[in-house]
Formats: structure tokens, sequence, C-alpha cells
């Protein structure tokens, strides 16, 4: 007998999506000067959901000129005064949640679970908890002195679109700068729909403005003269075009990067749950994560345990309709993102890595890649090297913590590393070596605004997160 | 009946007790997000009839309140003959004769507890006369309990030796081996316990005796049927689940039945390899039926109480 699970669809009656939308600049929605709109889509689907303006230069300087006049008095109001306007907002996210759920899954392909249970959740936790943080900036650098920055220019990538966005606006707002988000170019909808969250919550216009478009639109965005601060989270290729743009200018700069982290089992860990971490640090929003668990290092003894638990979990996941309450693998976000991961695959299989993939059946409609194992891969094969950011994971074996350290460090990159084992000192003594900015022990891909967020080496520099992410938009001066 | 041949402590060493608290409560909680509907749904809510095992345990029980469960147990839904009969009826083994005979030939078996339940505080051949009277008087599985005092004192070897003397009273009933989890400490030790269970020969491996807070947790559960999991794939034995202990909504039934589900798989959603001990689930597994099939919920006195 089989227990096929009916289909448990979340509604999408409580969203209402305009057929075109405008640019969010100084508290309206005003036409793009260029009058020009690009279609964004349901990436399971394929289905068009609506038209998005396409910022060009004016209207750049429509939002960063909106941002500037809005400076002033943002910056100088009492600062409880800018905590409640950030309370509230944490509290509109909360009362809409269901809605920007459901309008994240739709426009972005993730799991309906993932985006009311992880990205709304922690959206609304990041504005609650900066709230907290914008009267006491006196407080959370002890003895020195901390004014805002300016005009911050954001740019974000779109694979937790509102969470990103949280993540970027909440400390810029605590520490009294204004903002011009540019959300990605096929993820628009949950941050339009902040817009109206903004509106709800009273926000004074201009302190957030946010404009739509492709890379170009971006890239005017932070080379404006008029900003003073700029924060990408993005490809490392973008990164640094974006460093070398600005290089000579007084513009402050955070960037968060991609990633090809190691997830590193020893043999004496709970297994059980290192599976789980495994699968979660990989299979997590389809891999589209730059902190993913992309590189599964297992110690040799534990490799034959830990490959048949995996393959047999894999074969429990459920991919397929992102709204479906049950289901665990959602859409690829793109058809570009979709032929990138194609291509990188192949190349695994070129390489002469063994493929395995779990069965299940791709839809019709719509982007979507299996989950996926490679197996006798080296630090010497692209797929162990480049960020594939799907749901596409490369297995080495090691033999000591040494030479653990030696291959998880081996990389450009140096976002997030994972470690599990059940002994308390060897974590310590791993956690001292590794060379990223997040060590997860026995746990992978957890996220808590209090906590600081950010990279090494080629994954970027900056904190989001924590006080270290409201230094990131605070000029401090003092001893 | 084929014997494990392992010894606990080669078990343990070569599947390991270590389980992580954050990471065992991270699974179960998306598990019991899991959504299920319409003729799923229908289906589990009957599969949790059938995996029942309709439980009274208290000092006030009597030969009339037996008969009564017992008819409850062999017709949940006596005007409704599609709703089919529970798996057992777990009792106290005084009133096991009093059971056998009015359950005989429904397919309904006898559950008894034995050795000192709850406690499990008497001597060895006190219990083990308990079982070999119970099992005399016509009970078809018996429901021990592990001796939590040696476990938690490192004698495991002692734990081991008294499961294997409880199948040997057990003779052809079935033996369900309960943990008390709710006494363990940890996740690694019900690990541990569930492991040297099977390796005595447990048929069943049973989280609580329901008389001590917590009992059954979906974390417990998870734990536990990731250790059968192991063992079967080690040995081929295939060794069953009983979870007990505060489950009263089919919501936690149901919860229970996706754990089993998506760790040990289809093979274990069957009352042959799970159970539910449970005195008050039986109802609201009933009007939830009559819901899923009529649309609209009934009055609760449509539903016997015995």
């Amino acid at each position: 007998m089989t227990w096929d699970y009916a289909p448990a669809p979340e509604s999408t009656a409580m969203v209402s999506i305009d057929n075109t939308y405008g640019l969010y600049i100084g508290g309206d929605f005003v036409d793009p000067a260029s009058g020009e709109y690009v279609k964004t889509i349901n990436p399971a689907t394929e289905e068009v959901l609506s038209a998005i303006a396409q910022a060009d230069a004016t209207d750049v300087d429509r939002a960063v000129e909106a941002a500037r006049a809005a400076f002033e008095p943002w910056s100088t109001l009492p600062a409880p005064d800018r905590a409640k306007y950030l309370f509230r907002i944490a509290r509109v996210i909360q009362e809409r949640s269901r809605e920007l759920a459901v309008l994240e899954t739709m426009n972005g392909g993730k799991p309906i679970r993932e985006s009311r249970d992880i990205d709304v959740p922690l959206a609304a936790a990041h504005f609650f908890y900066y709230a907290g943080w914008a009267d006491k900036l006196e407080y959370a650098f002890a003895g020195r002195r901390a004014e805002p920055l300016g005009v911050a220019a954001q740019v974000i990538p779109w694979n937790f679109p509102l969470l990103m966005l949280a993540w970027k606006i909440a400390p810029a707002l605590a520490a009294g700068n204004t903002v011009v988000l540019k959300p990605a170019e096929t993820t628009p909808l949950t941050a339009l729909a902040f817009a109206s969250v903004c509106d709800q919550a009273g926000i004074p216009p201009g302190v957030v403005n946010i404009i739509t478009g492709a890379g170009e639109t971006g890239a005017m965005l932070v080379r404006h003269p008029d900003v003073d601060k700029v924060a990408f989270t993005g490809s490392t290729e973008v990164g640094k075009d974006i460093q070398r743009a600005i290089a000579g200018s007084a513009k402050h700069l955070t960037l968060e990067l991609g990633g090809k982290a190691a997830n590193i089992v020893f043999a004496d860990a709970a297994l059980d749950q290192a599976v789980e971490g495994i699968v979660n640090g990989i299979f997590f929003n389809q891999g589209h994560v730059c902190c993913a668990g992309s590189r599964l290092l297992v110690q040799e003894s534990a490799f034959e345990q830990v490959m048949a638990k995996l393959k047999r979990r894999l074969g429990t996941l459920r991919l397929g309709d992102p709204l479906d309450k049950n289901t665990d693998i959602g859409a690829i976000n793109s058809r570009a993102q979709l032929d990138k991961i194609n291509s990188l695959v192949e190349t695994g299989v070129d390489e002469g890595a063994e493929l395995y993939q779990a069965s299940c059946d791709l839809p019709d409609r719509g982007f979507w890649f299996p989950p996926s194992v490679f197996t006798g891969v080296s630090q010497s094969h692209r797929i162990a090297q480049e960020e594939i950011f799907g749901p596409v994971l490369s297995v080495l074996t090691f033999r000591t913590p040494e030479e653990a350290v030696e291959k998880a460090n081996n990389t450009p990159y140096g976002l997030s590393a994972g470690v599990w084992t059940e002994k308390g000192s060897l974590i310590l003594w791993m956690a001292d070596r590794l060379r990223a900015g997040v060590v997860w022990a026995n746990t992978f891909n957890r996220f808590d605004p209090a906590s600081a967020f950010g990279g090494y080496k080629e994954s970027g520099f900056g904190r989001e997160g924590g006080p270290q992410g409201l230094s990131a938009y605070l000029r401090l001066t003092g001893p | 009946m084929a014997q494990s041949t392992v010894a606990p402590q080669s078990l343990v060493d070569e599947l390991g007790d270590a389980v992580d608290a954050v990471g065992a409560e991270q699974r179960a909680a998306v598990l019991a997000t899991r959504s299920i509907k319409r003729s799923s749904k229908l289906w589990a809510l009957e599969l949790a009839i059938r995996c029942c095992d309709l439980t009274t345990l208290e000092g006030a029980d009597t030969a009339g309140k037996i008969r009564a469960l017992a008819s409850k147990a062999m017709r949940p839904a006596p005007t409704d003959p599609s709703i089919p009969h529970v798996a057992a009826l777990c009792i106290y083994p005084s009133l096991v004769k009093v059971a056998a005979e009015a359950l005989r030939g429904s397919g309904v078996v006898v559950a008894s507890v034995a050795t000192a339940f709850p406690s499990g505080q008497a001597a060895l051949t006190t219990r083990l006369s308990e079982i070999e009277a119970a099992v005399a008087d016509g009970a078809g599985e018996i429901d021990i309990v592990i001796s939590r005092g040696a476990f938690l004192a490192g004698r495991f070897d002692d734990v081991y030796d008294e499961i294997i003397r409880a199948k040997e009273a057990c003779g052809e009933a079935h033996l369900k081996v309960i943990l008390e989890t709710g006494e363990l400490g940890s996740y690694g030790a019900i690990r541990r316990a569930s492991l040297i269970a099977m390796a005595a020969g447990a048929d069943f491996i049973k989280t609580s005796t329901g008389k001590i807070s917590p009992a059954s947790t979906g974390p417990v559960a998870l734990v536990m049927a990731e250790s059968i999991r192991d063992y079967a794939d080690m040995t081929g034995r295939a060794v069953g689940l009983k979870v007990a202990g505060g489950i009263r909504s089919s919501k936690d039934a149901i919860r229970y039945l996706v754990i089993i589900h998506e760790t040990l798989g289809e093979e274990w959603l069957d009352p042959g390899r799970f159970r539910i001990g449970a005195s008050s689930l039986l109802n609201d597994l009933l009007m939830q039926i009559d819901k899923q099939r009529s649309g609209v919920y009934s009055d609760p006195d449509r539903y016997t109480l015995d």
C-alpha cells in the first residue's frame, strides 16, 4: 500500500499582483523615464506575473535625489521615533506574512514551506532586531560617536529576495541612512510589495526607494556620485566590478559574494543529523544559497555509511509545485540559472566524477533540476572549485582533521563552513583554522539577526547581522 | 523465532549512539508541517485505527470495564461496518483472561503490560513469572518495561540480559519493550536503549508507559525509527515501533505516521510494524473520518464511550 500525500497547495487568493509596476521613488510609484517594462514570471510554470519598470540613468538620479532629500529629516529624527517606524515595518511583515510568503514562492520558485517558515519570519526578525538598536547606537559601540553615512545604494540577489532586502534595509534605516534598493531582475515582486509595507508603516517619503531593472540599473546605482554607501550581495564577478568602479571614491562598501562551503563530517558525528545537515546545506532553496554546503568532506572511514544514508534520504525529497505545502525542492529560479547548472554538471561528468541523481519526475513546464550528488570528486575538479548555485553536491573524502582544514580552505571563497562531530574540542580546533565567515557546528544554514554573517577572501567583506551589521552603515569616530 | 546474535556493545559500536538534539528536533519539526489532505488523510486515519492499541491501565479497571472496552476495540463504530477493528487491547495482566474471552475470534490481540509495570522495580523472577502468567491467560503480546535503574547506572548488559529472559518467557507471544524515554535523559541514550532492546530480540520497541511525562514526542519517535532502520539494514530483521502516551488527536497520530513513512518507509505503515498506544484517540479518529467523508463534524455523542 502506498501513501501518496494528496496535493496541498497554499491558496494564492490573498495575493494581488498588479499588471505593471512602476518605480517606488519618494513614496510614490512613478513611471520609468524610458517607459520600458519587462515581464517577470513564475519559474515553476513560466506564467507571466507582471511587467516591471526598467530604471535608466534618469530614474536612478531621481531615486538618489529622493533619498538624499529624505536623509536630513530622517537622520535627525529622534532615535526612538526611527525605532518606532522599524517596529511597524516588522509588524506589518508579520501581519502580511502569508501574502508575502506566497508571493515570494510564486516569483522565485522556492517551496512555500521555506518562504513561510524561514524567509518571511527571518525578514520580520531582522526589522525587529535592528529596530531595537536604533535608539541605542551610542551603546552598540561604547565610547565612539556613531553617525549615519547618508544614502545607501543596495543591490540584492534573487535567492532570498525579501530576506536580503531586510538584511540591507533594516540596519541602514536603524543607523539613520536612507536607501535606494534594487531587487534582482527575476524576483522584484516582494520588494515591490515591501513598498506598500513602507506605506502602511508610514515611512516618510524618500527614506526607502525601490527601483527595478537589469544589471545595468544596478551598475548605474552603485556608481552614482551622490551615493555614500554601497552594499551588494551577488556574484563575485559583479562584486569585483563594483569594487573597481568605486575605487578612489569616498563610498563605503560591503560585499557579500559567492561561496563554495565545505561541510565537514567526522566519523564520530551523529550521522542521521549530519545527513539532514548535508541535505539542508545543499538542497535548501534548490542550492541557490551563497553559503550552501556545496562541498561535502566526509572522513573516509564513514564514507560508505554516510553515502548510503544520504542516497536513501534523497529518495524521500519531494520535488514539485513550490506552492504545495509538502514540497521540499522547488523550481530553479530562471532558465539562465538552469542552463548554468546543466553546463557545470556536464563538466563534472566529463571530468570523470560519478553522478547520482534522485529519481523524481520533473514537471513539464518551468525550470527544474533533480537533487544531484557527485562522488569521486577531487579538489582539481571544476565542480569542486566553482560555485554551481544549484542542487548539486560534490563529495570529497579526508583522513585527518588537518587534511579536512586544508581542503576546506583550498578555495578562493570563504563564506561558510560546517563541522559535524560529537567532540567539542575538535569543533573549536576546526573553527580556529577554517577561513570562513561563518562556521556552523552540528548544524547548517542557520540564520539569526543577532549573528554576524559575511565572508573571507573572494566571498566578500563586511558583515550583516548583529552590531557588526550596524557598523557597516555608520561612521564611527572617537577613541 | 530467529534471535539476533549481535552483542549489544558491538551493535552500539557499529551503529553509534550519537544523536544531535538540535538536528533531531529540527527534522521532527519539519515533518510535523506535512499537510495531509483528502484521500491521503482518510487513508491515514483508517490506518491509525488499525494500528491502535486501545489501552486502559488503571488501578480502577474491572472485568466490566475490560469487556466494554473489548467491544469498542472490535467495533469502534458499531453502526459503520467499514471501520476496521483496532490492533490490540492493552491492559494489566490480572485482566487478561477476561479480555481473551471477550476478544476470542475477533482478530483483536490481547496485549498485556508486565514486569512490574510501570516502574519495573521488582525482582527479575517476579517480573518473568508475571509474563508467563499473562501469556498462559491468553496474551498474544507482552509490553515490558526495561530496567531504567540498570540502564542509568550503566549496567547495559543487565538490561540486555533481562530482555532476553523476558523474550524467552514470552514464548510465542510478541514482545514489546518499553524504553520509558522520558526517564533516559538524552536522545543518545534513547538510541542506545533502542539498539540494546532490538539486539536482545524485541519485536517492537515502545516509547513510554504513559505514566510519566514527557511521554512520546516527535523527535523521540524519529530517533527510535532511525535506530530501527539502521538495525534492519545491518541485520535484516524488521522491528516494530510503538508510540504511546498523550496521543489524543488525529493530528498527533498522523504526525507519527508521517515520521514513520519518511524514515522507515511504507513497509512500516502496518499494524505488524507500527502501533499507537492510546486510550482516548480512537473517537477523534472516528470523528475525523466522518468529517472527511461528509464534510461536517458530527455530534460527539454519536461516538461511543466505553
